[in-house]
């Protein structure tokens, strides 16, 4: 270590002083911190300092230096954005941030439910929200995201049915697809069904062709990765007449409109909260949840933390702990479903805020706000010579595909030149979706004033 | 603890001669000729003395539980020791003449007054008693006493044992969990042998269901994790093997998977799926061993406290039975939770031959559940 | 101590000392009585207001669910609460008052968790709209700065462990050991060599990295402590062989006692075959002391949520960097993040890659805080978080053991790493008292205090870990507050069993979690179940 004259005092660490190492080392009766490593073999110790950058002590340099690498990115504040597919820019409400900010929750961990009361009730109260926009009684607390929750509940209904065979829509996010591949792949037979190219939803034909006995779990996304609200009730109705739970992926800021998926049949719903008040942060805001009805037999298929409300010895006082905890990985190591760990209980939370203040007319509000805008894209964007709507007869929620082949220019190209009118285009389909040529994937929510819709077709009709 | 308690109705056995032959180095005090030379010895029983320590912890002015007891040194006398009230006191156990079917009978009773617990206090002789008389029906728990309590019924210590009745009262204890009652012949320890069979099983309190705790709330029974076991080792099983199959709650739990009528305490051999011999002894076994001529397999869970894989609990594996099966055809069947109690202690083996014992000292594999298993540390017992 | 309950404090001062000694915290948490949320509705009131939909939009769409199948329809709205935008921040100002974030005391209880010191200048900096606002998809051009941020933080990493490269895609150490699992299936898959289906572990490693071995197909084989504390070279010995795929290991683990023989564990295992994982999750105290490569390792991962400051968020989010060797690199799960000699960009180019696991790149704005402690701190401040954390370790155990009735179970006399696991079984024969009473005690005088994970392979656990952010006064306070508990169990149990008694609440009747008839996992459950039943 440097000398003691020139020695930095650390902001972040107390001990840092000389008085006090030399006050600890005396207290314990030990010459240097060298002792405590004397376990540590000499050849496994590190003879060099750390080879890195100088480091910025004071609080204002640092924040300038970090700030400006931040000053390189352009933000969807300062542009026009039209992305979407799995992480949405929406009106973050302020309550939301002014909760999740707080010390009390931002720095709280894994206390008792006794210290940690207000956790418990805030996640316990956003499953309960999330229990009714989507009429089922079991919401787990967040898992990673709606990839996780996704895999994790092919596999419950694989532990479920004793069975292997799963059939999974190609009309979910392709990252999504490949998640559930590789989390799946030692206790789960994956069978993609492919995308009805007229539709952009799942093709009922070769959903009927795969079906068997065999087939544990029907999974899709609906609306799809692509926009389109499938007709939910009609894939439930055939994967239970094989006796095949049906497993949904939905965007719950659709369910003030759309119904839920309980209500056509789905046994296990999953889904991403990240629209429900948290900001997109470069995919940092996800978080996952997995609901179900009920069920014994099912609830005991969860691996993740299920917060339940109970009694104490204050008659009426709710106290919350972990129900049927015996499932999770944390108690039983190995027979565990699964594994549970740190997640994403703040978004949690976050997303318990926003539904508090969206209310049941807030939640219809939004989601209808957002099919009008996409209706209206639709029809301004397609009335651009040159630009064609695949599947103008569905109907979406929140985005769809555009197709620009007849334009003669590829979306790349198209993208590059709205950006340079601060615009962010939809997101390139063009690799991962060679069939529908050089089509783009638009994403409209309720921040988009029709001046913005106008701006975007007034730029594509410029630019291509 | 008055006349008006309205908590749980609890029954205290205690066994005042328990303990009687340990001080004197009589290895036990089973037996009415044991119990003389151990009084005339200047023995004396603790039984009393311990079941005092455990009341003492509560208060005469708690409402929490009421007890009902036997006579005399067999209950009430602990009872009043330690200021509390019984609230009904059995016609057992008058002056003297202690005996083991005292113990029966008042367990019986107190069954048939509908107690939530029967508290005793004495060694294993007195849970074997308890167990011949009540069985699995109704919750038991031992409070350490006797000059063996190799049993898994016993709490820790008196003090430990109040605290295990203050949260089955209060529910915070909920569960319970099957605990293995030994029969360790006094007779043959006595005579420098050793011979320790399973007896069977009581249901005590499930101390862990504690209150709840985030991160770690309490484990639960072991149930789950040893059908898991029974899963697992199915999964190995084939047709050609001859399969011997031990003693024990885990070894039971395999054998309930197989289908097969087995015996929860005895050796049972299964080929092909179906049970060949059920409750088989030493000689049985190796007659069947000649009969099936090919591969056999060796499966065991350890037993009691103590951790014996061979040699207690289930004598009728014998050194020669171990011999023929050959050394490395063993599987050890355990759930964690059991191996983790044995506080890092190693398994141990006493078959009876030095030589064979040492071919056991080493690690050992021991299936803990569905693709998982543990490496565990085996010893002789005399080394 | 002063029993509260009888001697109400009229002078302040005669309670915070005596005999010029401190005495503990007089603490009461926060107890709002609150509500659940649906309880507090009000038909009609609305917390806040989405944009109205343009008129001519109206105008031009019509009927906008025309192409929707009838059924897909929802027919009722949802029962959400109804609430003015006032009473939903209340309500949620009132539950944090009644959760114990770090912020707010010596959280040194909650050992493995790495519970230090969040700085406020990252979260103000990861509020910045340039990090907030960023769309994953955006145009590479757009996103150069946390690209950058992300690039320069991995290099820093690299220097940390030893290895080749680092994956952020993992939200959460759990997810990153399923990573290390997934990339050694795959590593041995792609040499063909697919009878290698057992992993190695051992019984003091985090739950997750046998149920994570597990997830991706493998058989799990535990090793157990040997007197010294740390897994027994002979059990490895004995477990490994040619159907060996890995092994999973922490060091030091959670006793703190670090195993010296750890580069001859990996040699064994590298010389059955298998691959060598180390989850880093206990780093703290080796930041610039030791690395994982140097050991031999070919894989590893770090709690960014731990060792590298940033909020455990009540549990996530989170990152889990996953870090390999070159041989293992190209496994990671996708995309990493490159420069071209001009610009940083995603680098999807893996076919070898196990694929995605998770959505996007994980949580950007988690490496974001983690850049800018490094930062503040350079090399010189690792090191001296890694040496304090030490020291204050050793010095906490010092101090905890003069309690009566705790002990640090293996390798007495012994110096420890980072943390302890403590064992309170003297204290539990002396007074039928548990571990976790003790740490309910604990929450009554505003401290966390954690046990283990199960097994107990220490009887009547207790995990303390000091990290380097708290001054020795804390470390004093929290030992003080640790001491009055024990002497509370010695002579007043009755007031350790009974608690919590200054939580928000009493304590809870648990039976009812277990109970399928009766346990209620959201409020309409509750409604349905238990709202009539009078307990």
């Amino acid at each position: 270590m440097s000398n003691p004259e020139t020695k930095t005092v650390y902001p972040y660490i107390p001990n840092s002083t000389d008085q006090a190492r030399k006050k600890m080392l005396s207290a314990v009766s030990a010459e240097s911190v060298e002792c405590f490593y004397a376990d540590i073999p000499k050849y496994l110790r590190m003879q060099r300092p750390l080879d890195m950058p100088e480091p910025f002590l004071s609080e204002y340099e640092l924040k300038q230096h970090v700030q400006k690498l931040l000053n390189k990115n352009r933000s969807t504040e300062e542009c026009l954005s039209f992305l979407g597919g799995g992480c949405y820019q929406h009106h973050v409400p302020s309550i939301c941030d002014e909760i999740n900010q707080r010390s009390e929750f931002l720095t709280a961990y894994a206390g008792e439910p006794y210290d940690d009361h207000g956790r418990f009730q805030a996640l316990f109260e956003y499953c309960s929200m999330m229990g009714e926009l989507l009429e089922m009684d079991i919401v787990n607390v967040p898992v990673y995201d709606g990839h996780q929750a996704a895999a994790t509940s092919i596999r419950m209904a694989c532990r479920y049915t004793g069975k292997r065979k799963a059939l999974v829509s190609a009309t979910i996010h392709p990252d999504k697809l490949s998640m559930i591949t590789e989390y799946c792949r030692s206790d789960v037979d994956i069978q993609v069904i492919n995308v009805d190219t007229v539709t952009g939803g799942m093709c009922m034909e070769s959903l009927k062709n795969a079906l068997d006995d065999q087939t544990a779990v029907v999974y899709f996304d609906n609306p799809g990765y692509l926009g389109v609200v499938e007709d939910g009730e009609k894939i439930c109705a055939l994967a239970a007449s094989f006796d095949a739970i049906p497993a949904v992926g939905v965007d719950p800021l659709s369910l003030g409109v759309l119904a839920p998926p309980s209500s056509y049949g789905a046994r296990l719903v999953t889904g991403e909260i990240q629209a429900l008040g948290i900001h997109m942060q470069f995919g940092g805001g996800n978080g996952g949840f997995i609901a179900s009805h009920d069920e014994t037999d099912l609830v005991m298929q969860y691996p993740s933390r299920l917060f339940g409300i109970a009694p104490t010895e204050v008659q009426g006082e709710y106290g919350f702990g972990d129900v049927a905890f015996e499932r999770t990985s944390f108690d039983k190591r190995e027979n565990g479903n699964e594994f549970v760990g740190t997640a994403s209980a703040l978004w949690g939370i976050t997303a318990g805020v926003y539904l508090s203040l969206m209310g049941p007319q807030g939640m219809h509000d939004i989601a209808n706000g957002i099919f009008q805008r996409n209706a209206y894209a639709k029809e301004r964007l397609a009335s651009i010579p040159g630009i064609l709507i695949p599947h103008n007869n569905q109907s979406h929620f929140k985005e769809f595909v555009v197709n620009f082949d007849n334009t003669g220019k590829t979306v790349e190209e198209i993208n590059r030149l709205l950006l340079k009118q601060d615009i962010f285009g939809g997101h390139d389909l063009s690799e991962k979706y060679p069939q529908f040529g050089q089509s783009a994937l638009y994403c409209f929510t309720e921040i988009h004033s029709r001046d913005d819709i106008d701006t975007l077709c007034d730029a594509l009709s410029e630019v291509i | 603890m008055n006349e008006s308690s309205d908590g749980p109705l609890i029954g205290l056995i205690v066994n005042p001669i328990a303990g009687l032959g340990g001080k004197v180095g009589l290895k036990g005090s089973d037996g009415e000729h044991t119990q003389q030379r151990a009084l005339a010895l200047g023995g004396k029983g603790c039984g009393v003395e311990r079941a005092t320590l455990t009341l003492r912890q509560f208060s005469r002015h708690s409402r929490a539980f009421s007890i009902v007891t036997c006579q005399g040194d067999m209950g009430e006398h602990a009872v009043a020791k330690a200021g509390l009230v019984a609230q009904a006191v059995l016609p057992i156990g008058a002056a003297e003449g202690f005996s083991a079917s005292d113990t029966v009978a008042a367990a019986r009773w107190m069954f048939a007054m509908g107690v939530k617990l029967i508290l005793f206090a004495g060694g294993d002789g007195t849970a074997r008693n308890i167990m011949d008389a009540v069985g699995s029906d109704v919750l038991v728990l031992g409070i350490p006493a006797g000059v063996k309590v190799q049993s898994a019924v016993f709490a820790i210590n008196p003090v430990s044992a109040a605290e295990i009745v203050r949260r089955f009262v209060s529910n915070d204890i909920t569960g319970c969990t099957a605990a293995e009652v030994m029969d360790l012949d006094e007779e043959e320890l006595r005579q420098q042998r050793v011979s320790a069979r399973l007896y069977g099983y009581l249901n005590i309190p499930d101390d862990r269901s504690l209150t709840q705790s985030a991160k770690s709330r309490s484990k639960q029974s072991d149930r789950g994790a040893v059908c898991a076991i029974a899963d697992e080792v199915k999964r190995t099983m084939n047709d050609e093997t001859l399969y011997i199959i031990g003693p024990g709650m885990t070894t039971s739990a395999l054998k309930e998977r197989l289908e097969i009528s087995g015996s929860l305490i005895g050796v049972d051999i299964v080929k092909g799926g179906k049970l060949i011999c059920r409750d088989a002894s030493e000689q049985d076994i190796l007659a069947t061993m000649d009969k099936y001529p090919g591969p056999s397999q060796l499966m065991v869970t350890c037993i009691g406290g103590q951790g014996f894989l061979l040699g207690r609990g289930n004598p009728q594996i014998s050194s020669e039975v171990l011999t023929r099966i050959g050394c490395g055809r063993i599987t050890v069947l355990a759930t964690t939770n059991k191996l983790t109690s044995l506080r890092g202690r190693p398994l141990l083996v006493d078959t009876g031959s030095p030589w064979l014992d040492k071919l056991f000292n080493g690690y050992i594999p021991v299936i803990t559940g569905f693709r998982e298993r543990l490496v565990y540390r085996v010893a002789s017992s005399l080394a | 101590m002063t029993d509260l309950t009888k001697n109400p404090i009229e002078d302040i001062r005669s309670h915070r000392h005596t005999d010029g000694k401190p005495n503990v915290r007089r603490y009461h948490q926060a107890r709002w009585d609150e509500p659940i949320i649906f309880e507090l509705s009000a038909e009609g009131e609305r917390g806040v207001l989405v944009p109205e939909v343009d008129e001519e939009i109206k105008r031009t769409t019509k009927d906008v669910y025309k192409n929707l199948p009838a059924s897909m329809m929802r027919e009722s709205l949802p029962a959400l609460p109804e609430l003015s935008q006032n009473k939903v921040l209340r309500h949620y100002l009132r539950m944090s008052q009644q959760n114990l974030g770090a912020d707010f005391q010596v959280d040194i209880g909650q050992g493995t968790c790495t519970m230090k010191y969040n700085p406020k200048v990252n979260e103000h900096l990861a509020r910045s709209h340039k990090m907030s606002e960023l769309h994953p998809l955006q145009d590479q051009d757009t996103v150069q700065g946390i690209l950058e941020i992300t690039h320069k933080f991995e290099q820093i990493l690299k220097d940390i462990s030893g290895m080749s490269r680092f994956s952020f895609q993992p939200r959460g150490g759990s997810a990153a050991i399923y990573a290390n699992a997934a990339v050694i299936r795959k590593y041995h898959e792609s040499r063909g060599d697919t009878d290698r289906d057992e992993i190695i572990t051992t019984i003091f490693s985090h739950p997750s990295d046998a149920a994570c071995a597990k997830l991706a197909g493998f058989k799990v084989i535990t090793l157990y402590p040997n007197d010294d504390g740390y897994p027994d070279i002979e059990a490895l010995k004995a477990a490994v062989s040619d159907r060996t795929a890995g092994l999973l290991i922490t060091n030091p683990e959670d006793t703190g006692i670090f195993n010296p023989d750890i580069d001859e564990f990996v040699r064994i295992v590298h010389k059955a075959g298998g691959l060598c994982a180390y989850d880093q999750a206990n780093a703290n105290g080796l930041l610039g002391i030791t690395r994982a490569r140097d050991a031999g390792f070919d894989l590893c991962h770090f709690n960014l949520h731990k060792t590298f400051s940033t909020p455990h968020a009540c549990g996530g989010p989170a990152v889990g960097a996953q870090g390999a060797s070159k041989e293992l690199e190209c496994f990671l799960p996708g995309p990493l993040i490159d420069h071209d000699g001009e610009r940083y960009f995603l680098n999807e180019d893996m076919p070898h890659s196990i694929g995605k696991v998770s959505a996007f790149y994980g949580s950007a704005s988690i490496v974001m805080r983690a850049y800018a402690w490094v930062m503040n701190l350079g090399a010189e401040g690792l090191r001296e978080v890694a040496e304090i954390a030490v020291l204050n370790n050793n010095y906490l155990m010092h101090e905890v053991l003069k309690i009566k009735g705790i002990s640090a179970p293996y390798a007495e006399g012994k110096r420890r790493i980072e943390q302890v696991r403590y064992s309170w079984e003297e204290l539990y024969r002396d007074t039928g008292i548990h571990s976790e009473q003790l740490g309910i005690r604990m929450a009554d005088y505003g401290l966390h205090y954690w046990t283990s994970h199960h097994p107990f392979v220490v009887p009547e656990p207790a995990t303390l870990e000091p990290t380097e952010a708290y001054s020795v006064e804390d470390l004093d306070e929290y030992v003080r507050t640790l001491k009055a508990v024990s002497e509370e169990a010695y002579t007043n149990p009755a007031m350790v069993r009974s608690a919590p008694h200054n939580c928000p609440i009493h304590k809870i009747k648990p039976e009812v979690l277990d109970d399928p008839e009766r346990w209620s996992v959201t409020w309409r459950a509750y409604c349905r179940k238990l709202a009539n039943q009078n307990e």
